[in-house]
C-alpha cells in the first residue's frame, strides 16, 4: 500500500503511548438494550433542541422526540421504544459537570422501530432535499464538537469545494472506534462518502488515516475495489494530533488554513469517518442517528472492546456490561486522554459525540503533580501543532492580559494538550488557554451587549425627544384654539368656584379643578412678574410706579381669588368622594391594597432597622406602622368587599391614613425629582432624570430614617414640609457659605504670597465691588418681593415667605461678612471709603432683612396662637383635601397625568429656587 | 547666489503646497464630535444606571475626557472596564471605587407578573426600553434586552420587580481560572508504560 499522494508534515506534535491494541482484539459487539435512556437536548454545538413529545407519551425507536431550533442545531430521536417518563435537568457529559435539560425514556423492552424507509435512489433527489433528509435524521459530527452535519453539506452552496477530506486519523490514544468501524463496515463508510461526494461534488477525495491501522487500511482498499468512488487513501505517520482538522489538511494537501478562517474558505471540507456511516444509514436505510460505536477501555475494564451503543445509554450500564472493576477504577474519562474530560457521575449518558470511555486505574492515570514555575525550556513551543508560543500565552492568560493573548493568536490553539503533555513543570497550560478564551469571549459578548444597549438607549432618547416636540406642537395648537374661549371660561370658573362647591355636579368638578389649578398658577406667576417689574422700576426711579403698583394690587387680588377658588374646589371633591367615583373598580382597589401592603412592609422594615440601631423615634415609627397596618387592612377589606359584591364604602379611616401615606410619598417623590433635576442642570444632559436613583440611593438610604422621623414629627406638629424644607435650605446655605469662604481664602493666599498680579488683584477688587452692587440690586428686589409677599397672608403664603425671608437673611449675612472681610484684607491706607459705605449699607440691609424675618415669624406665631388649633386643623384639612383629590383622580384613572402635573409644578418651584441660589453662588465664587 | 535663491524658493513652494494640502484635508476629513469621548463611551457598559454619579454612561465618558474624572467609578463595568479605560487613556489602572457600589454578578429584572398592577412606571424608568406592557396590563421584561441597571425596581409601587442573577447554561458556562495541583486535564502523562509492555 503506497501513498499516491505526497504527505506533507505539520509543525510539532507528540507521540504519546497509543494504548490502542487493547480494544481492537474483539469485534464490535452490540451493547444490550438499556432499560432507560437519557437524551440530552443539547448534544451538539448550537442551540438545544426543543422537545416535541411530552411526559407520558409512548415513543417508538427512531421517533423524533426533539426538534432542532434554528440553523445550527440537530434533531434528536428516541433510541429505544418506550415511554417518556421525564423531561428534566440531568447530568450531561460537559466540562462544567452541570446538569442540562434531558428527555428520559423508559424502555418497554420491545425495541420497536418506527416505520422508516431509505431513499431508493438519492441521486434523483434535489440536493436541498437530500440535505434536509440528512438534517432530519439528526446527524451531527461524531468526532469532535458535534457540529450539525447538514451545515457542512451546505458549504457547497457558497464555496467552491475542490477537496473532500475524510478524517480517519483517530490520533488520540486509546480510542479505536473509527478503526473498528472501518475494519468491519468499510462498505457503509464508502457509501457515506459517496453521498457526501454527490452533494459537494469535490474534485478530489482523500481519506487520511494513520499508519497504525493497517487492517482498517486493507479493509478500505478492499471495499474500494467494488466502489465507483475515486478516492485516495492517504496513510500518514502516527503523530498526535494529526487528526486535528487543520493539521490533517496540512498533512494531506500542504495547505495551511489561515487563522480565523474555516477550511471551506480554501476549498476544503472535512468529515469524520463516523459521520459518513451515519449519513449512509440515514439515507439508505432511513435510520436516524440513534446509536454509535463507543470504545470501552482502560485497565479497570474487564472487556476492552468496541460496542455499538444506543445514544442515551448511561455510562453505568455500559461499564457494567464490560465488567469494569469499580474498585480499581480511579478515573472515568470520556473521550481520549488528551482532550477528553473526567467525569464523576456514572449516570451521565452516551451522546452523539461520545467515542470512548476510559476506566483508568491509578497507575494508568496518576494524579497530576502540582504545577511549578515555567523554566522557559521551550518544549511546549516545539510541540505546538498550531505553531503558537504556549509559554507566552500562558503568561498572558495568567496575568489576564487577554488582549495580548489574542494578538498572539490564542484562538488558533486547538486545545490539543500537546504543550501540557510535554511541559516539565506540569503547568496546566491548556486550562489557562481555555480560561483566557472564555474570558475573551465573555468580554466580546459584553461589548456586543453594551453596543446594543447604547443603540437602544439612543433610540429611546430620540423617541422621547420626538414625542416632546409633537406634544409641544399639539399644545400650541390647542392653545391657539382655546385662546378665544379662554377669557369666558375663566370668568365661569371663578363664578363656579365662589358658588358653593357642594352642590356642583360631580362630573364637572374634576376638569374644573384642573382648570382652576392652572389658573391659580398663572395668576401667581403674573403676580410675581409684576412684583419684579415694580421693584425694578422703583430702583431705577422710573415713572409709572403708581400704575404698576395698582396693577400689582389687582393681580394680588386675582391671585388670591384663584387660589381660594382652587382650594374650595379641592375641598369639594373630597366631600363628594363617594359619589364622584363609585369605587366599583375592583382592580383599582386591588392595586390600592397592594400599594398599602408594600408601604406597610417598607415601614416595618424601617421600624426593624430603627429598633436594631436603637436610635430614632421608635414610638413614632411604631405608630406609623400601626396606622399603615390599619390602612392595609382597610384597603384589603375594601377590596374583598368590592369583590364579594358589597357596595364599596370608602370609610373616613381609609381617607386619613391614605392621606398621610400619600403625603409621605409625595414628599419623597418631590425630593427625588429635585435631586434628579439638580443633576440634570449640572450636566445639562437629557438623561439626567434617570440618574437620580443611582446617585441618591446612598444618600437616601442613609437619610431614610431621618426623613421618616422628620416627616412623622412634622405631621405631629401639622407642618409637613417645614422641617424638611428649612433643613434643606440651611444645608444649601451652608454649602454656599463654605464655597464662598474657599474662594476668599484663595484670594487671601494670593495677596499674602505677594504675587505679582497686583493689577489683576485690583481688577478683582473692582469686580467684587461690581458684584456687591449687583447683590445690592438683588437685595432691593428681594426686599420688595418679600414685602409684597408679606402682605398676602394665606397660610401657605406666609410659610413660603418666612422661608424666603430666612434665606434672604442668610444671604445678606454672607454678603455682609464677605464685604467686611474684603475690606479687612485690603492693605492699610488703601481702605476704600466707598467699600466702607457699602458695608454700612449692607449691614443696614441685613438688619432690615433680619427684622423683617423676625417680624414675619412673630406674626406667624401670633396668628397661630390666635387661631389656636385652627391653623393646624386648616393645614390638615388642606392636605386631606389634596390627598382626596389625588385619590379621586386616581379613581378616575387619571392618576398618571395629574400626578405628573403636580410634580411638574413642584419641580418648577424647586427649579426657580435652585436657579436663584446657583446664580448667587456663581457670582460669588467666581 | 541663484542656487540659494532656488533652494529658498523650492522650500517656500513646498511649504505652501503642504500647507494648502493640510488645510484642505483638515476641512475635508474633519472628525465630527469628540472621538475620544466616543471611544471611552464605547468601553462603558451602557447600563445608564448613574451609579458613577453621572446621569448616564456618556456624561461619565465626557467627564473622564474633559474633567479628568477618575476612571474607577463604574461598578457594573468593574475591573475589566477600568483596565480597558486605563489602556485607552494610558493611565494607571486603579481598583474600583467602592463608594459607588461593588461589582456584582450580572442580573436581569423579572416582574412577578401576577402582582403587577400595570402602572407603567417601570417602562418610563427603563433606559433601554426592555419592558413590555401597557396601562392596566401586565408588564414583562425582555430578558435579552435588559442590562440589569436596577432603575425599574425603585419606581414600582407594589415592589414586584426582582433582580435575579442570570443563570448559566451549557452555552454560557465558561472555564474558571485553573488551580494548580488539582487534576486538571486527563492527560496521562506517565501513561501506561507498563501497559505498552504487555500488549
Ligand atoms: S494546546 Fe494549544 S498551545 Fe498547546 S500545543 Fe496544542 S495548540 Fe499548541
Ligand atoms: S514546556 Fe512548560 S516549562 Fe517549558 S517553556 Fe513551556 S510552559 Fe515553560
Ligand atoms: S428592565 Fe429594569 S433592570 Fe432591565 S434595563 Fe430596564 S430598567 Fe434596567
Ligand atoms: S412598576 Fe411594577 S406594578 Fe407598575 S407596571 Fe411595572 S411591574 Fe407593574
Amino acid at each position: 500500500m503506497k501513498n499516491t499522494v505526497k504527505v506533507h508534515g505539520f509543525h510539532g506534535g507528540i507521540h504519546p503511548p497509543e494504548n490502542k491494541k487493547q480494544s481492537t482484539g474483539a469485534p464490535i459487539s452490540i451493547a444490550p438494550l438499556p432499560s432507560r435512556v437519557i437524551l440530552p437536548l443539547q448534544q451538539h454545538i448550537g442551540l438545544p433542541a426543543e422537545p416535541v413529545v411530552s411526559v407520558g407519551d409512548k415513543v417508538l425507536k427512531g421517533q423524533l422526540v426533539a426538534e432542532a431550533v434554528g440553523r445550527i442545531s440537530a434533531n434528536i430521536h428516541a433510541s429505544i421504544s418506550g415511554t417518556v417518563v421525564a423531561i428534566e435537568p440531568h447530568p450531561v457529559p460537559h466540562m462544567s459537570g452541570m446538569e442540562a435539560g434531558c428527555l428520559i425514556i423508559e424502555s418497554d423492552g420491545r425495541d420497536e422501530w418506527i416505520e422508516h424507509q431509505g431513499l431508493e435512489d438519492y441521486t434523483q433527489l434535489p440536493k436541498q432535499e437530500l440535505i434536509e433528509y440528512i438534517r432530519r435524521a439528526g446527524v451531527a459530527g461524531m468526532g469532535g464538537a458535534g457540529f450539525p452535519t447538514d451545515v457542512k453539506l451546505h458549504l457547497g452552496d457558497d464555496h467552491i469545494v475542490n477537496t473532500l477530506i475524510i478524517n480517519a486519523a483517530e490520533c488520540e490514544p486509546y480510542i479505536t472506534a473509527d478503526d473498528m468501524l472501518m475494519r468491519e463496515r468499510a462498505e457503509e463508510v464508502l457509501g457515506g462518502i459517496e453521498i457526501i461526494a454527490h452533494l459537494l461534488k469535490p474534485l478530489h477525495i482523500m481519506v487520511g488515516i494513520e499508519d497504525n491501522k493497517p487492517q482498517a487500511i486493507r479493509a478500505l482498499h478492499a471495499a474500494l475495489d467494488n466502489s465507483p468512488l475515486n478516492l485516495d487513501i492517504v496513510i500518514t505517520p502516527t503523530k498526535y494530533p494529526s487528526g486535528g482538522e487543520k493539521q490533517l489538511i496540512k498533512l494531506l494537501t500542504g495547505v495551511e488554513v489561515p487563522s480565523g478562517r474555516i477550511p471551506a474558505d480554501v476549498g476544503i471540507v472535512c468529515q469524520n469517518i463516523g459521520t459518513t456511516t451515519a449519513i449512509y444509514r440515514a439515507v439508505i436505510h432511513g435510520e436516524p442517528l440513534i446509536s454509535r460505536i463507543v470504545t470501552v477501555t482502560g485497565q479497570a475494564a474487564g472487556h476492552k472492546q468496541n460496542y455499538e451503543v444506543r445514544i442515551g445509554t448511561r455510562f453505568a450500564d455500559l461499564l457494567d456490561h464490560s465488567e469494569v472493576r469499580r474498585e480499581q477504577m480511579h478515573r472515568l474519562i470520556v473521550g481520549g486522554p488528551m482532550m477528553g474530560i473526567t467525569v464523576i457521575n456514572e449516570q451521565i449518558p452516551v451522546i452523539k459525540t461520545t467515542n470512548c470511555l476510559i476506566a483508568g486505574t491509578i497507575e494508568e492515570m496518576p494524579p497530576q503533580p502540582p504545577a511549578q514555575a515555567c523554566i522557559r525550556c521551550g518544549m511546549c513551543e516545539q510541540v505546538c501543532p498550531a505553531e503558537l508560543l504556549p509559554q507566552q500565552l500562558h503568561w498572558f492568560a495568567k496575568g489576564k492580559e487577554f488582549d495580548k493573548a489574542r494578538h498572539h493568536n490564542l484562538f488558533d490553539c486547538i486545545e490539543c494538550g500537546a504543550c501540557s503533555y510535554v511541559c516539565p513543570s506540569n503547568i496546566p497550560l491548556v486550562q489557562y488557554y481555555r480560561f483566557a478564551k472564555a474570558e475573551i469571549r465573555k468580554e466580546d459578548e459584553e461589548q456586543r451587549k453594551a453596543d446594543h444597549a447604547r443603540i437602544r438607549f439612543e433610540a429611546r432618547l430620540e423617541r422621547l425627544e420626538r414625542e416632546k416636540i409633537e406634544k409641544e406642537e399639539r399644545r400650541k395648537q390647542r392653545a391657539i384654539e382655546a385662546a378665544a374661549a379662554q377669557a369666558a371660561k375663566k370668568d365661569a370658573a371663578l363664578n363656579i368656584a365662589s358658588s358653593s362647591a357642594g352642590n356642583r355636579p360631580a362630573a364637572a368638578s374634576v376638569p374644573d379643578l384642573k382648570q382652576l389649578k392652572s389658573n391659580a398658577a398663572i395668576a401667581r406667576t403674573k403676580l410675581r412678574k409684576a412684583e419684579k417689574a415694580l421693584a425694578n422700576a422703583q430702583e431705577k426711579g422710573l415713572d409709572g410706579i403708581e400704575t404698576l403698583q395698582a396693577t400689582l394690587q389687582q393681580l394680588q387680588v386675582k391671585s388670591e381669588q384663584a387660589e381660594k377658588a382652587y382650594a374650595d374646589a379641592q375641598n369639594a371633591p373630597a366631600l363628594q368622594q363617594t359619589p364622584t367615583a363609585p369605587v366599583t373598580d375592583i382592580k383599582q382597589l386591588k392595586s390600592h391594597a397592594a400599594i398599602a401592603r408594600t408601604k406597610l412592609k417598607k415601614a416595618e422594615k424601617q421600624l426593624a432597622a430603627a429598633q436594631e440601631t436603637g436610635d430614632g423615634d421608635i414610638d413614632t415609627l411604631k405608630a406609623q406602622v400601626a396606622e399603615l397596618q390599619a390602612k392595609s387592612i382597610a384597603a384589603e377589606k375594601a377590596y374583598s368587599e368590592a369583590e364579594s359584591g358589597n357596595s364599596p364604602v370608602t370609610t373616613p379611616g381609609i381617607d386619613t391614613t391614605e392621606l398621610e401615606a400619600d403625603i409621605a410619598a409625595l414628599q419623597s417623590k418631590v425630593d427625588k425629582a429635585e435631586n434628579a433635576w439638580k443633576a440634570a442642570v449640572e450636566s445639562g444632559s437629557p438623561a439626567a432624570d434617570k440618574m437620580a436613583a443611582g446617585v441618591e440611593k446612598l444618600k437616601d438610604k442613609l437619610k431614610a430614617l431621618q426623613d421618616e422621623l422628620a416627616t412623622a414629627r412634622a405631621s405631629a406638629s401639622a407642618a409637613p414640609a417645614t422641617t424638611v424644607d428649612s433643613t434643606a435650605l440651611e444645608a444649601d446655605i451652608m454649602a454656599m457659605q463654605s464655597k464662598v469662604d474657599k474662594a476668599e481664602n484663595a484670594w487671601k493666599a494670593a495677596v499674602e504670597s505677594g504675587s505679582p498680579a497686583a493689577d489683576k488683584m485690583a481688577a478683582g477688587v473692582e469686580k467684587l465691588k461690581d458684584k456687591l452692587k449687583t447683590l445690592q440690586d438683588e437685595l432691593a428686589q428681594i426686599n420688595a418681593g418679600s414685602t409684597a409677599k408679606a402682605t398676602s397672608d394665606s397660610g401657605t403664603e406666609a410659610h413660603v415667605s418666612i422661608k424666603e425671608l430666612k434665606q434672604q437673611v442668610s444671604i445678606m449675612r454672607t454678603k455682609l461678612k464677605k464685604a467686611e472681610k474684603l475690606q479687612a484684607e485690603l492693605p492699610e491706607g488703601e481702605k476704600d471709603p466707598a467699600l466702607d459705605a457699602e458695608i454700612a449699607e449692607l449691614r443696614a440691609r441685613h438688619d432690615a432683612a433680619q427684622a423683617l424675618f423676625d417680624a414675619a415669624e412673630a406674626e406667624k406665631a401670633a396668628a397661630a396662637a390666635q387661631q389656636g388649633i385652627d391653623l393646624k386643623q386648616l393645614k390638615i384639612d388642606a392636605a386631606m383635601a389634596r390627598a382626596a383629590v389625588t385619590k379621586a383622580e386616581r379613581a378616575l384613572s387619571k392618576a398618571e397625568q395629574d400626578h405628573k402635573q403636580t410634580l411638574e409644578e413642584e419641580l418648577l418651584a424647586a427649579r426657580a429656587e435652585a436657579e436663584k441660589l446657583n446664580s448667587t453662588l456663581e457670582r460669588f465664587s467666581e | 547666489m541663484s542656487a540659494v535663491l532656488i533652494a529658498v524658493l523650492v522650500l517656500l513652494g513646498l511649504g505652501l503646497v503642504f500647507g494648502i494640502l493640510l488645510g484642505y484635508s483638515s476641512i475635508r476629513f474633519k472628525v465630527e464630535g469628540n472621538p475620544l469621548v466616543d471611544q471611552v463611551d464605547s468601553l462603558l457598559p451602557q447600563t445608564q444606571c448613574g451609579q458613577c454619579g453621572h446621569p448616564g454612561c456618556r456624561p461619565y465618558a465626557e467627564a473622564i475626557v474633559n474633567n479628568d474624572e477618575a476612571i474607577n467609578k463604574c461598578p457594573p463595568g468593574g475591573q475589566g472596564t477600568i483596565e480597558a479605560l486605563a489602556d485607552l487613556l494610558d493611565v494607571e489602572a486603579i481598583p474600583l471605587d467602592a463608594e459607588h457600589g461593588e461589582e456584582q454578578i450580572k442580573k436581569v429584572a423579572y416582574i412577578r407578573e401576577d402582582e403587577c398592577i400595570g402602572c407603567t412606571k417601570c417602562i418610563q424608568a427603563c433606559p433601554v426600553d426592555a419592558i413590555l406592557g401597557a396601562a392596566k396590563q401586565m408588564h414583562t421584561v425582555i430578558v435579552s434586552e435588559c442590562t440589569g441597571c436596577d432603575l425599574c425596581v425603585e419606581p414600582c409601587p407594589v415592589d414586584c420587580i426582582d433582580m435575579l442573577p442570570i443563570e448559566t447554561t451549557l452555552n454560557s458556562w465558561q472555564w474558571p481560572v485553573p488551580k494548580s495541583g488539582v487534576e486538571l486535564i486527563a492527560t496521562d502523562r506517565n501513561p501506561g508504560i507498563a501497559l505498552e509492555a504487555d500488549r
